[in-house]
């Protein structure tokens, strides 16, 4: 069943087309990545697909309803955007930044209750990050800020999240962790990456390539030799991990 | 939900003693108990006898100066603390962006042209005029650097406030006589002394209402925090949000400038301030801020009548003085924040 799709999808900036005619359907429960060299468009596909841009040409639909025919609240009641190195100049406590996720659960007359506390409370603790929700927002790592994100994103308790590279200038350390914190939620998770192993951890893969979708299905039938040759430009082939049998991808320069 | 009315309770009881002191305090002092015993004649015609010319100081002069400078001083700090959220700028208040000086051209065009003097239509003109201001300011700050730069927009805002002060001086020297020019120049720089009931009446419920409007955007305003598509992603629909927070704000900045004449940096101080002692929530940085830009106000109208014997200082010197070192302060912070 497809949670999230789009068909047709194209969008531009002034002469620039930066998406073609893209079709594409996210099953429920799935993590879909997305990969493409830089300029491929895979920024400008989530934030289309979070209704954050106007397409030009095409439609989303979210749950089988049109994205424009949802309002902003509805649309964020459901799906959770974590976006590429967002930052603040204010002194903004973790536990506040995170608590920022209830929004769309909140009117104005509805006051904070224990329960969006403990939901909050919970997020920082999915993403390992409880200790850190006394911290102002200045005081924290790029690695921390960006498990807070995370932490913010579920705590709209979504069904569906979209990372625009979330592990992007993090430690080796932290970007395993958080890939591997991502892909145990309960959710179905579109990501884009950059990492081409990393890659080959999700269920399925988009290769984006000059605003176009050339690929898309399980990792190791999309990223072959030929493909990352014509799309990334490098040589590539598969080692065997002795350790776990786990197929790696060994790049180099053409 | 008590601790709420707990701190509702403390904020209009400071106001009100704040109001007290601003009556109280003046080149003749005025026992604050007589201040009660006017209040008490006025409000329930307790029937005290007193100095009639006493009575009609403190009801007509000192009291209706008290209670504008503490609208507008809660006023420009709601608006600044718009501003500061919607602009993630911690520089933006509506005098350095240039907002005022609209407004001043605004109410100045419409005096000149006696299209009608009267507070409404002041107001209006002000309105129309602080609406130009900003949409030229934001324009040209988009123009300029897509980067987002912060010092962009107040960049802008300086070429937006000599614009307008210079077409409000042009207005000025091309249409009004001597003494209207006195006059327009003298409530330019920020003046409490013309203020009678109908401007509290004007007054007083633009700056409630102003600050009811942004209370129910609170969760809004706290969303822009990581920027605009990190709002639009927790479900604020942030255009219409923009719109009527900035057309409040440019609301709330022309009726005060339209009655007291352009008054800078409260909008900067104060919220500034709240945010050091408050953190970043609006729940409490909104009444917060609003309750400091009262009290900030009274005591600068204050200071503006008994620093000098004998003279009126314009109110806007005194907040210059103290604001612009503020605002020195706060860009010296930034640099160190990088």
């Amino acid at each position: 069943m497809s949670v999230l799709s789009c068909s047709g999808l194209g969008f531009r900036v002034r002469d620039a087309e930066l998406l073609n005619d893209i079709d594409l359907e996210v099953r429920l429960g799935e993590t879909l990545g997305i990969v493409g060299p830089n300029g491929s468009g895979k920024s400008t596909l989530l934030k289309l697909l979070a209704g954050l841009r106007a397409p030009a040409t095409g439609e989303v639909r979210l749950g089988g309803q049109r994205l424009g025919e949802l309002s902003r609240r509805s649309i964020a009641q459901q799906l959770a955007v974590v976006e590429q190195q967002a930052d603040t100049d204010e002194a903004i406590r973790v536990f506040d930044a995170v608590a920022l996720g209830r929004t769309p659960w909140l009117s104005a007359l509805s006051p904070w209750s224990s329960e969006d506390d403990a939901i909050v409370r919970q997020a920082l603790h999915d993403v390992d990050a409880a200790h850190l929700s006394k911290r102002t927002w200045r005081s924290l790592s790029g690695g921390e800020r960006q498990r807070v994100h995370i932490a913010r994103a579920l705590a709209q308790r979504p069904q569906i999240l979209l990372l625009d590279e979330p592990t992007n200038h993090l430690d080796i350390q932290h970007q395993l962790a958080i890939l591997r914190e991502v892909q145990s939620l309960p959710v179905t998770t579109l990501i884009a990456l950059h990492d081409l192993n990393q890659a080959l951890t999700c269920d399925r893969l988009a290769v984006l390539d000059h605003g176009r979708l050339v690929a898309l299905g399980k990792p190791l039938e999309v990223l072959t030799p030929q493909r990352l040759l014509d799309t990334f430009g490098v040589q590539a082939h598969y080692l065997t991990d002795p350790f776990d049998g786990a197929q790696i991808l060994r790049l180099r320069s053409t | 939900m008590t601790a709420t009315l707990i701190r509702t309770l403390l904020a209009l009881g400071m106001l009100s003693l704040a109001v007290l002191a601003g009556v109280a305090i003046g080149e003749t002092p005025i026992d604050p108990l007589v201040v009660l015993q006017v209040l008490a004649n006025k409000l329930w015609g307790a029937g005290y006898a007193l100095n009639p010319i006493d009575e009609g100081i403190v009801w007509n002069y000192r009291l209706t100066r008290a209670l504008v400078a503490a609208a507008c001083g809660a006023g420009l700090a709601t608006c600044g603390v718009i501003l500061q959220s919607l602009l993630r700028n911690p520089l933006a208040e509506p005098y350095l962006l240039g907002i005022s000086a609209g407004a001043s051209t605004g109410a100045v065009l419409v005096a000149l042209l006696g299209v009608g003097a009267g507070l409404l239509t002041l107001s209006a003109g002000a309105f129309v005029g602080a609406m130009t201001a900003f949409a030229l300011v934001v324009l040209l700050a988009r123009v300029s650097g897509t980067s987002g730069g912060a010092g962009q927009i107040i960049l802008a805002g300086i070429a937006g406030s000599q614009l307008f002060n210079a077409m409000t001086a042009f207005l000025i020297t091309k249409s009004a006589s001597s003494e209207q020019a006195r006059g327009i120049l003298f409530w330019l720089l920020g003046n409490l002394s013309g203020v009678r009931w109908p401007s509290v009446w004007l007054a007083v419920p633009v700056a409630v209402a102003g600050l009811v409007v942004c209370l129910w955007h609170r969760r809004a305003l706290d969303a822009f925090t990581f920027g605009v598509d990190s709002a639009a992603s927790l479900g604020i629909a942030v255009r219409r949000v923009q719109l009527v927070l900035i057309g409040c704000a440019a609301l709330v900045t022309a009726v005060m400038v339209s009655i007291v004449g352009s008054i800078g940096f409260v909008g900067l101080v104060i919220p500034h301030a709240a945010r050091l002692m408050l953190g970043t929530g609006h729940s409490r940085l909104l009444p917060a801020s609003a309750l400091g830009g009262a009290l900030f106000l009274i005591a600068a109208d204050v200071l503006s009548r008994t620093l000098i014997k004998g003279q009126v200082i314009p109110v806007g010197v005194i907040t210059a003085l103290v604001g612009a070192p503020v605002f020195a302060l706060i860009l010296i912070g930034r640099r160190n924040a990088r």
